[in-house]
């Protein structure tokens, strides 16, 4: 399993001299698989240039959406193979009380917002509302379920023969806890996170800016460390960076709650551009 | 134990921070939670008496109505939320884990969650005066 981040910042893209290390695209991650299977995690605008690459060789493409806000499918309307039709597209994401998927993404897809409406796209894409059972494509199992983020919102976890994949982009575990982390089965998103391999997560604010922001749905960098922790993840990604954060900070923030908390699993700052080789070496298609 | 479904790990949140007592229930009655407020009716700390299935707790706290009748779980109105999906209210007698008897008034909610989902049930209830 291939896993490659493309945008790592949350909330709104935010280019410039000051991030240009860490990178300013929001959310997506593609992850493929030995056998060519193309995953799409969540649709910011960092899709936009990998899809410039899908577009010149993927026959299908399954993009799974981990919620609906801005920074996780503004880019859906940029992103090449769409507007291929010899290229299928699946678009996996939640439904809310009220509204199926189709007539959610429409909102964005749709004028004013965007001129060209999503039953004009020349591929018009296949959509699947989770979360839903456990799901196949290619050789990777799929399993979402709800977590903690204003709106319908999912995580995933990505499984093959070698490797495991949790993706948990924008994630508050320890909302309404007195002393986070409390035991795993009251945790939101333990069961999709535990024992991966990597684990991509929520890590945005330090533990003094969360107090402010407590119920917006984020995450401190400490209580990624602690989440990942109680989930025995090998390896914790930081992901959904503030835009505020330039990359000094960033690396500062990581530095300082790795020296205070000392997890015994890596911690790999999210920047845009890396690459994970998951259960193997790494291949080529 | 099964993780939670997040609405349930929220509705739990609520109640740790609500001053009514309250009791929430899965999809088949078993107890997962109960709060402080909880705590002092039913006589004993969550932490101490810990999840319950429902024919257990439906008995250990001695459900009984006015006359002293002892009731079955069936008609609680948890349980009858859990069978029917609908809210449910009743008065009746208990005996706390802590050997009091008091009068309670419990109005029981279905905790329904995204697509519809049945998630179990919550129970709010107040001591009232049973005479």
């Amino acid at each position: 399993m291939r896993v490659t981040l493309w945008g790592t910042r949350g909330s709104l893209a935010s280019p410039g001299p000051d991030t240009d290390h860490y990178g300013g695209n929001t959310a997506c991650v593609e992850v493929v698989s030995r056998d060519g299977t193309v995953l799409i995690l969540d649709a910011g605008t960092g899709i936009r240039r990998l899809g410039t690459q899908l577009v010149r060789t993927a026959q299908r493409v399954d993009i799974l959406l981990t919620h609906l806000h801005m920074d996780h499918i503004q880019g859906l309307a940029f992103f090449a193979p769409l507007y291929n039709p010899q290229i299928e597209v699946h678009i996996w994401g939640p439904a809310s009380i009220t509204l199926g998927l189709r007539a959610r993404l429409t909102r964005y897809l749709s004028p004013p917002l965007f001129p060209v409406a999503l039953q004009e796209i020349p591929g018009e894409p296949i959509l699947h509302e989770v979360p839903c059972d456990t799901f196949t494509i290619g050789d990777f199992r799929i399993s979402s379920s709800l977590v903690c983020h204003p709106g319908p919102t999912v995580g995933y976890r990505i499984e093959n023969e070698r490797a495991i994949l949790a993706y948990l982009p924008d994630h508050e575990p320890a909302m309404g806890a007195r002393d986070f982390p409390i035991e795993d089965e009251w945790t939101s998103g333990y069961a999709i996170a535990a024992d991966a391999d990597l684990l991509i997560h929520d890590a945005q604010y330090t533990s003094e800016q969360y107090k402010r922001y407590v119920g917006w749905g984020h995450c401190s960098m400490t209580d990624a460390l602690k989440f990942a922790a109680l989930t025995r993840a090998k390896q914790m990604v930081t992901f959904h960076h503030d835009p505020s954060h330039v990359d000094a900070a960033l690396d500062q923030m990581l530095a300082t709650e790795v020296a205070a908390l000392a997890p015994d699993f890596i911690v790999t700052p999210g920047i845009e551009g890396t690459i994970f080789n998951l259960g193997g070496p790494p291949f080529t298609l | 134990m099964f993780p939670k479904e997040v609405e349930v790990i929220l509705a739990r949140h609520l109640a740790s921070y609500l001053a009514m007592p309250i009791f929430i229930v899965d999809p088949v009655g078993n107890l997962v939670y109960y709060n402080e407020s909880a705590e002092l009716i039913l006589g004993r700390r969550f932490d101490e008496a810990g999840e319950m299935d429902a024919a257990e707790w439906g008995t250990v706290f001695q459900p009984t109505d006015e006359e002293g009748v002892k009731l079955s779980s069936e008609v609680l109105p948890l349980m009858v939320t859990v069978h029917e999906r609908r809210p449910a209210y009743r008065k009746f007698w208990i005996q706390g884990l802590d050997g009091v008897r008091r009068c309670i008034a419990v109005s029981a909610l279905p905790l329904l969650g995204q697509s519809n989902r049945f998630l179990g049930a919550m129970g709010i209830f107040w001591e009232v005066d049973g005479t």
